[in-house]
C-alpha cells in the first residue's frame, strides 16, 4: 500500500477545489508591493487575507532594523535557545515583551504555532486537564495531543458550559488549565473574558489566553483582550505571535507565574529548535516600539474594519457576529466559497478561503482580514468586487433585480 | 456491554449522523458514518452532557466502534 493511501478522503476533495482552476492552499505569490498589494504574474492583487493587522511589514524601522541585524549578526543563530541561540537581541526582546504586558517573564519561540505547542504540552501534565475551546486553533489541539495532561473540550465562548466540565472534574486532584483564545481566528469572534475568569477563579483553575490574533488589535495598548476585559491579573499566561501584527515570524509567552523559567530547560519546543535568525528579533523589537509610539495605527485600523464590515453588511452579507479585524463572509456551501474565492482572485483580490472541517460549525468561509494600511478607497473596491461577484452567483439578488419585480 | 449505554450512544450518534445507516454496536463511527474528527468530537461532548461524565479527548484513538464508545463510557462511569 503507498505511504499516501490514506490520505485519499484528503485528497479527493482537494482535488475538487483545484479542479477550480487554481489552488487555494498553494496561491503562488510572485512579488510583494506594500502590505496591501502583491503581484501574481502580471496580475496586480490587493490583498486582504494576510493577518498583517497594523501593515507593519515594510516599516521602514523594522526594515532597517532587520537589515542591519543581518549585516552585523549573520543570516541565522544556527542553533537552539540551549546552545548557541540566545543572543543579547533574543534576551532583550523577550524583556521588553514582559515590560509591555506587564509581567515579570517573557519567553521567545520560534513560530506561534510552537508557542502553544510548547507551554500547552509542557505546563499541564499526566495528572492535570486541559480545559480547551471547542474552536481552537490547530495549534492548541496539537499541543493537546503532544502533551500528558487528559483533554476536555467545551462549547465554543460558553463560561457556563465551561463551569460544568469543571464541575465535572472538582474531586480529580490534578491541575486544571483552560486554554481560550483572544479573537478566534475563523469569524473574528472574541471569548467572553471577564466570565471565564469568574469561572476559573471558582474553580480555582489556570487560565491561558492566545492572543495571537487581539495583540496588536484589541486593549487600550494594544495588549490584547485580557487588557481590554480589565483582566490581566487574572490570566496566568498570555501566549501570542510576532506574525501577525508585529508584521515577522515568531511566538511568545509571558507571565507572571513563579518559577516560569523552569519552562527553559522542560518545554521541548523552545529547547530543541533553531532560534529566530537575529533579522527578524531586531525587526519584531522594532515592531514592538512602533505599537508603544504610534497608537494611531489601531486606531486606523478600527476604522478599516467599521468601513469594510459595515460595507459588506449593507449588501446583505452574512458575516461574523462581532467585529474584528477578521471578517469572515459565511457562505453556504463549499462549492460556492471555492466559486467566489476563484472569481475574487481573478478580478484582482486575495482572501482566505476557510472550508470544513477547518471551520466552525463546518461553515464555508471566505476570510478577509483588515490592515490599518489598507486605504477606505482600497476596502471599498473589495467589498463593490465581491458584491458584484454575489450577484452573479446568485448569493445576494443584485438592485435592479429587485426593481424589476 | 451494557445495552443501556449502547442506546444512548446510538441516540447521539443518529442526531450527527447523515447516512441515514441503521446504527449499530459494531458499525464503525468515522468510516461507516462518514464523520470526520470534528464530528466525532461533538458526538464526545453531547454524550458528556447526556450522560453527566467527562470523557477526555485523548481516548478518541482507541474508539472505533459504537460498542467500543459504550465500552469506554462504561469504564468511566465505574471509575466515578
Amino acid at each position: 500500500m503507498s505511504l499516501f493511501q490514506r490520505f485519499e478522503h484528503l485528497a479527493q476533495s482537494h482535488r475538487a477545489v483545484k479542479d477550480i482552476g487554481a489552488d487555494p492552499f498553494r496561491v503562488r505569490i510572485d512579488r510583494v508591493l506594500s502590505p496591501t498589494e502583491a503581484m501574481i504574474g502580471r496580475k496586480r492583487i490587493l490583498l486582504a487575507g494576510t493577518n498583517n493587522y497594523l501593515g507593519l511589514t515594510f516599516d521602514a524601522g523594522c526594515v532597517s532594523a532587520a537589515t542591519s541585524a543581518l549585516e552585523t549578526l549573520g543570516t541565522g543563530t544556527t542553533g537552539s535557545s540551549i546552545a548557541n541561540g540566545h543572543y543579547g537581541g533574543h534576551r532583550a526582546l523577550e524583556q521588553a515583551l514582559a515590560a509591555f504586558f506587564g509581567c515579570e517573564h517573557g519567553m521567545v519561540f520560534t513560530t506561534g504555532y510552537q508557542a502553544n505547542l510548547g507551554i500547552i504540552s509542557t505546563v499541564a501534565g499526566p495528572d492535570d486537564y486541559l480545559l480547551i475551546d471547542a474552536d481552537s486553533h490547530a495549534s492548541i489541539y496539537d499541543a493537546c495531543k503532544m502533551g500528558s495532561a487528559t483533554v476536555i473540550r467545551f462549547r465554543h465562548n460558553d463560561p457556563r458550559d465551561l463551569d460544568r466540565r469543571l464541575a465535572r472534574l472538582a474531586n480529580e486532584p490534578g491541575n486544571k488549565v483552560v486554554v481560550v483564545e483572544g479573537i478566534y481566528s475563523m469569524l473574528g469572534d472574541k471569548a467572553p473574558l471577564k466570565e471565564i475568569v469568574e469561572v476559573k477563579k471558582k474553580h480555582g483553575a489556570y487560565l491561558i489566553v492566545d492572543e495571537a490574533h487581539s495583540f496588536g488589535v484589541l486593549g487600550e495598548t494594544g495588549r490584547g483582550l485580557a487588557e481590554e476585559a480589565n483582566v490581566e491579573a487574572d490570566v496566568d499566561m498570555i501566549v501570542g505571535t510576532f506574525s501577525k501584527s508585529l508584521g515577522a515570524v515568531g511566538g511568545f509567552c509571558v507571565s507572571n507565574l513563579p518559577d516560569f523559567n523552569i519552562l527553559r530547560v522542560a518545554c521541548r519546543p523552545y529547547m530543541f529548535t533553531a532560534s529566530l535568525p537575529p533579522s527578524v528579533i531586531a525587526s519584531v523589537r522594532a515592531a514592538l516600539e512602533t505599537i508603544k509610539q504610534r497608537p494611531e495605527l489601531m486606531t486606523t485600523l478600527w476604522e478599516n474594519v467599521n468601513h469594510f464590515y459595515d460595507g459588506l453588511e449593507r449588501q446583505g452579507f452574512l458575516l461574523g457576529e462581532q467585529k474584528s479585524p477578521i471578517v469572515a463572509v459565511r457562505l453556504p456551501s463549499p462549492e460556492l466559497a471555492v466559486h467566489i474565492w476563484h472569481e475574487l482572485l481573478q478580478a484582482g483580490v486575495y482572501v482566505n478561503l476557510a472550508l470544513p472541517p477547518a471551520t466552525p460549525a463546518n461553515e464555508a468561509l471566505l476570510r478577509c482580514s483588515v490592515c490599518a494600511a489598507h486605504t477606505k478607497e482600497q476596502l471599498s473596491i473589495i467589498v463593490d468586487k465581491v458584491t458584484g461577484i454575489a450577484y452573479e452567483t446568485g448569493l445576494l439578488e443584485a438592485p435592479a433585480k429587485v426593481a424589476a419585480l | 456491554m451494557d445495552d443501556n449505554i449502547v442506546n444512548q450512544v446510538i441516540a447521539v450518534l443518529q442526531k450527527f449522523d447523515k447516512t441515514g445507516k441503521s446504527i449499530q454496536a459494531d458499525t464503525d463511527i468515522a468510516a461507516e458514518l462518514d464523520l470526520d474528527s470534528l464530528a466525532v468530537m461533538d458526538v464526545i461532548m453531547e454524550l458528556e452532557d447526556s450522560l453527566d461524565i467527562s470523557i477526555p479527548l485523548n481516548l478518541i484513538p482507541d474508539i472505533k466502534t459504537v460498542g467500543d464508545l459504550a465500552d469506554t463510557i462504561g469504564q468511566l462511569k465505574e471509575e466515578t
